[in-house]
């Protein structure tokens, strides 16, 4: 564990300068792709220092993105729970349909600068995989996708739509064929690439800089939010809520509010079957160890074999979590708690019927954490959850696992 | 004298061979390489995840995984290897995530307890060295440094502090198993790596035939094999041993007599 006592006095300004929070993070990759990330970090750096960086980007995400994304206050949910006022970060309302699309608009400005020409990403479920290849149709710049062989099977949708893109998908058939295999997958192609490939990572893992970099692109999320609720309640909310794959959503949520003590943090871990079943829940089933460039929460065995994740949201089938997530978990400025897949199915239909709103499976395991968590406070606390993306993707799955036959 | 240095110090270059731990019989196959003319033996730790290898390792990684292969079983093939065979330099081969899970002191201790000379851990570079590199020099176990035709003049002595045993040149951009480097490349990059340090400088990555391997063999101090022997395992299984030998030997026939021939 972390010594609390040695604490910076904000939480803000995490990783170091060797990408580390706390014991978390670093850069544990193979000796090829290291002189790529540190050239990576140099052109962040300077990117970071570069106002018409921050313009493009800005604009963007204004004119191309639709942001700011709103601030909805969900009056019939609240109703319902009987708690808590809950507003929704509605990241569903993105291009492409999720927060995914924040961090592919910065990181394909970063290829650009590097002057790299070809695009490469992993995707599980496929949202990270269409803003990508979204992202290149619209910078020209080809595109392939590694998708795990069982990913693409089960999301067809969006692997039509990344083709539609122009992009390449590529099924992979090594391992368990889903997330943790694109990524495996996607790597050794990076390392035998390196020259003119930029590889977009979709979550807040990998190795150093890339954790802090999608931080930063998606911390847009907590920026607005924090404007939209002084402006509509005058006051911080008390409770923030996000689910947690990866965790990029819930690092942007989060991080512009760490050093806000009195706002309650939770992140929610999908807990798939159950914690002692198949489940997808790294920091409440895992322990630390070494995997895709960084160090961070995994489930594995006794040996440091890496376990199987299982979600039903395949957003969140991945049998890790960021490290800043892993930091902020040790050292207990987040709470992460694990929901269930029949949860999350039954917080999707909830929505769905309260507010008109289909949140992605991802978004529904925070919705059902609001619910437990809503009715336990007052009236006049404020919960912002986010919305992290659209359900259309998962009517399918919902179908299947209502027994309904589409 | 270490092994390594004995292995290297040979009036011929070194067949450095490589198989995965648990994948098929192992130690029928390592007593075939040593009885082949290996003189390094490279001994894969299996894992989940082998995100720098081809298809033949990853197939490999699965295969002894699938049979139940434990770090502790590692271990134990390494003990009986280093009973059987005093002499012939023995490395694991592996990924951070098996070699800290039970903390780098453990897994130095454990290597030393079992006569491994040396480590080669893939995704722990130079910049994390702390994970594993003290905890090794301070058991007596080497740890042999990758360099990679990225690693550029600026950061080749990063590379180079702290590796011992001997320097493993990755002579392709990618993964094992795959393309072969251009020769022209390979004798620019060990002639560069050569001059910045005294180790022997080993040379692999689709390094798949005796040909090709007598053309490193020229210039470099050793030539990795790896996928090559993992396919002849794929094929034989259990009965692989005597086809590992026979293709050893025109292994270490190619490579031994590679620099006489350029004479």
């Amino acid at each position: 564990m972390t010594d609390t006592t040695t604490l910076p006095n904000s939480l803000r300004t995490g990783p170091d300068e060797r990408g580390h929070f706390g014991q978390f993070g670093g850069r544990y990759v193979a000796e090829t792709l290291m002189p790529l990330i540190l050239d990576l970090e140099r052109h962040y750096r300077a990117a970071q220092a570069d106002p018409a960086f921050k313009a493009e980007f800005d604009y963007l995400l204004k004119n191309y993105v639709g942001r700011p994304s709103p601030l909805w206050f969900a009056e019939r949910l609240t109703e319902h729970l009987g708690g808590a006022k809950i507003y929704l970060k509605r990241e569903d309302l993105n291009h492409t349909g999720a927060h995914k699309i924040n961090n592919c608009i910065g990181q394909i400005l970063l290829a650009k600068r590097m002057g790299k020409t070809r695009i490469i990403a992993e995707t599980g479920a496929g949202q990270h995989g269409v803003a990508t290849a979204t992202v290149a149709a619209l910078f020209g710049l080809p595109c392939t996708i590694f998708m795990g062989a069982v990913d693409v099977a089960r999301q067809q949708p969006n692997v039509f739509r990344m083709k539609l893109l122009g992009a390449e998908v590529v099924a992979v058939e090594s391992g368990a064929k889903t997330l943790k295999d694109a990524m495996n997958e996607a790597l050794r192609h990076w390392v035998a690439n390196v020259h003119d490939t930029f590889y977009i990572i979709g979550t807040v893992a990998g190795p150093h800089p890339y954790p802090q970099l999608v931080r930063d692109f998606q911390s847009v999320i907590g920026d607005e939010a924090r404007a939209q609720i002084l402006e509509a309640e005058d006051r911080l909310p008390d409770v923030l809520i996000a689910p947690v794959g990866g965790g990029s959503n819930a690092i942007g949520l989060f991080h512009p509010f760490l050093d806000d003590p009195d706002v309650a943090i939770v992140g929610v871990e999908a807990a798939g079957e159950g914690l002692d079943g198949k489940h997808a829940a790294s920091l409440a089933g895992g322990k630390p160890g070494i995997l895709h460039g960084n160090k961070t929460y995994l489930l594995q065995d006794e040996d440091g074999q890496i376990t199987e994740a299982h979600s039903i949201s395949a957003g969140l089938d991945y049998p890790g979590i960021g490290p800043e997530h892993s930091w902020l978990h040790d050292i207990g400025r987040v709470r992460y708690e694990p929901v269930t897949d029949a949860e999350a199915l039954a917080s999707f239909q909830k929505l769905t019927k309260l507010e008109g709103i289909i949140p992605a499976l991802e978004s529904a395991h925070a919705i059902a954490a609001a619910e437990r968590i809503a009715p336990t406070l007052g009236k006049d606390k404020i919960i912002i959850v986010n919305c992290s993306g659209r359900g259309d993707k998962d009517i399918f799955t919902v179908a299947d696992a209502l027994g309904v036959a589409l | 004298m270490t092994r390594f240095a004995a292995a290297f110090a040979k009036p011929h270059p070194a067949l450095v061979a490589f198989i995965t731990a648990g994948d098929g019989d192992t130690a029928a196959n390592l007593d075939a390489l040593v009885a082949g003319g290996a003189d390094v033996i490279e001994l894969g730790m299996p894992f989940t995840d082998p995100m720098a290898d081809g298809p033949a390792i990853q197939a490999a990684n699965l295969r002894s995984l699938a049979k139940g292969t434990t770090t502790a079983d590692l271990f134990a093939i390494a003990a009986a290897f280093r009973q059987r065979h005093p002499d012939t330099p023995l490395v694991l081969m592996g990924y951070a995530n098996p070699m800290t899970i039970r903390g780098g002191d453990w897994f130095a201790a454990e290597c030393a307890k079992a006569g491994v000379d040396g480590v080669i851990c893939v995704d722990v570079p130079a910049e994390e060295d702390p994970e594993l590199g003290p905890a090794l020099r301070a058991a007596g176990v080497d740890l042999i440094r990758l360099a990679t035709p990225t690693t550029d003049a600026a950061r080749l002595p990063d590379v180079l502090n702290g590796a011992s045993g001997f320097l493993y040149y990755v002579s392709v951009a990618g993964i094992t198993g795959q393309q072969q480097a251009a020769q022209a490349s390979i004798e620019d990059a060990v002639a560069r790596l050569k001059a910045a340090t005294d180790l022997p400088v080993a040379v692999g990555f689709g390094v798949r035939t005796p040909d090709q391997a007598a053309q490193i063999a020229r210039v470099a101090d050793g030539v990795v094999v790896g996928s090559a022997f993992i396919d002849i395992i794929a094929e034989h299984g259990d009965a692989a041993a005597p086809h590992v030998e026979a293709f050893t030997r025109t292994l270490a026939d190619a490579i031994h007599s590679a620099k006489e021939i350029a004479a």
